[in-house]
């Protein structure tokens, strides 16, 4: 379902994705891990197009991406490290915007909306702003929203990111069950290696850029000869701390706070 | 086609909803209108120029269609910022209708500013010295909308964060205004004023206005009207070129 070979993405000197090459089969769940920095954002904006590789091929369903690009982008769903919704809008209209913007025809997105956002427990707040939602809350939003145009591939970015133990629990299960039923096939990072080790039939550990392995967690760490994944992922990718740059993002977060009081 | 549609939707119910803001943007043209208004009015009258009032709001007019096109435009700072953006670049929709989505609501919301803000002069007395030609206005402000959100679509994509927002207010918006001949008269300046007013597009929008609701041009409607055509789509064909080069 997904085909990497050789995948290189360089910003000026710096190479940050080195020479990549794995498959994803149909309805696999793939967790691709690594150190902050190592490239795992960067992969998955190229699965995604919206970065451009340097050099290497992607193949989204059999399609490459840079060529049909709305085709491939109709194939899969996303669901990104920070929110992505508009919070001024509400559940209800950004699901609505979604729908439009990937032609489901409107009978079917009124009922798919329904179902979804009943299935992750908005339907009651479908007509509230999402700025009033908690963090889980629009999480939940965001999943649902991906999901809305039957994608055959999910791209989950570190989903459970700043997610109290329930919500994590609840969108994992919720992950694997849409992953039985309808095949989908998801493609994950995460920092957290038990959530790894749970719902992931395949791990990719990518560090420096350069996939370092990949195989089922069992296999992971019977090659490292370790007891849990978190001692393999240490094994494999050292236990020096990264530090990573705040990027113009993250400066511009602070500054947005500062500007509108957190208004927004 | 929908997808023009429901980005359109969307900056109009964004706008209908921040009404603490739709108040406080009609602060500065008040403030202008009232005090330089009936500040300046005296002199003005004096030096044989008739009410200030009257001249003055056409250019208040241009000047909330200009900073409410212009932030539309620059809104995508902020939507990259929330996060909104990237939902929008990854759907199956070619970014060209994104950005005309996205660039008419801004230009509708800027037209609908200043509509209101007409509204607000003409409670503090403006009177339009011609009705028929009243409607003529709103094309002027349409187009007004229309430069400046593509413009503002322009910068939007081309700057990474805010860091540069406070570069653009003080270097082009502010220039744009003050230029534009909204405050004076523009004939008889100093030669380097006059240039600058002259490749100024706002100075063809706010003299479109006056001719339209005063009967009184420096250039005349129909060049107004020819030259923000021109300017319109050159500008949108940019902010339209540079929004499709968007990394993220």
């Amino acid at each position: 379902m997904i085909r990497v070979q050789n995948l290189v993405k360089r910003f000026g000197t710096f190479t940050a994705v080195d020479n990549v090459s794995f498959e994803v089969a149909e309805g696999e769940i793939f967790a691709f891990l690594g150190p902050n920095g190592a490239g795992k954002t960067t992969t998955i904006k190229m699965l995604t197009t919206l970065l451009r590789p340097t050099g290497g091929s992607i193949e989204l369903d059999g399609l490459n991406p840079e060529v049909k690009q709305n085709e491939a982008r109709r194939r899969f769903g996303i669901v990104f490290q920070d929110p992505s919704l508009d919070g001024e809008l509400t559940a209800w209209e950004n699901m609505e915007i979604h729908g439009v913007l990937y032609h489901v025809p409107h009978k079917a997105r009124r009922q798919r909306m329904e179902a979804l956002l009943k299935q992750v427990e908005l339907w009651d707040r479908r007509n509230d702003q999402v700025k009033k939602f908690s963090g889980g809350m629009k999480r939940r939003l965001e999943i649902a929203r991906g999901f809305l145009h039957t994608p055959k591939i999910l791209f989950l970015d570190e989903p459970t990111l700043g997610l109290d133990p329930q919500s994590r629990n609840q969108l994992w299960t919720h992950v694997k069950a849409v992953n039985e039923a309808d095949k989908v096939t998801v493609f994950l990072t995460t920092h957290y290696m038990d959530e790894a080790d749970r719902v992931a039939h395949r791990i990719g550990v990518i560090d420096h850029g350069k996939l370092v392995t990949v195989g089922t967690p069992a296999e992971i760490k019977q090659q490292t000869n370790t007891e849990s994944l978190e001692a393999a992922f240490l094994a494999l990718t050292g236990s020096t701390i990264r530090d990573e740059s705040a990027g113009s993002a993250d400066q511009m977060r602070q500054f947005a706070k500062m500007w509108s009081g957190g208004k927004r | 086609m929908s997808a023009i549609y429901i980005l359109w939707l969307r900056e109009m119910k964004r706008y209908l909803r921040s009404r603490v803001q739709v108040v406080a943007s009609l602060g500065q043209p008040i403030l202008y209108l009232v005090v330089l208004g009936f500040g300046l009015g005296p002199v003005f009258q004096r030096a044989g120029n008739g009410s200030y009032l009257q001249f003055v709001a056409p250019g208040v007019i241009g000047m909330t269609v200009l900073f409410s096109s212009i932030f539309s435009g620059l809104g995508l700072l902020w939507d990259r910022q929330f996060g909104f953006l990237k939902e929008t670049l990854v759907a199956p929709v070619p970014r060209l209708q994104i950005m005309i989505g996205r660039t008419l609501g801004g230009a509708t919301v800027a037209v609908l500013q200043g509509l209101l803000v007409t509204v607000v002069c003409v409670i503090a007395g403006f009177r339009p010295a011609n009705l028929a030609t009243v409607p003529l206005a709103l094309g002027f402000m349409l187009l007004i909308a229309m430069v400046f959100a593509g413009l503002g679509v322009a910068v939007g994509s081309s700057l990474q964060d805010m860091q540069g927002f406070q570069l653009i207010m003080n270097f082009l918006v502010m220039p744009l205004f003050f230029l534009s001949g909204a405050l004076f008269p523009l004939d008889g300046l100093p030669r380097v004023l006059a240039a600058a007013t002259m490749v100024d597009p706002l100075s063809y929008g706010v003299d479109g206005m006056r001719a339209v609701l005063l009967g009184r041009a420096h250039y005349g409607a129909m060049i107004d009207f020819e030259v923000l055509a021109i300017i319109a789509v050159v500008f949108i064909v940019f902010g339209a070129y540079r929004f499709s080069k968007i990394e993220i």
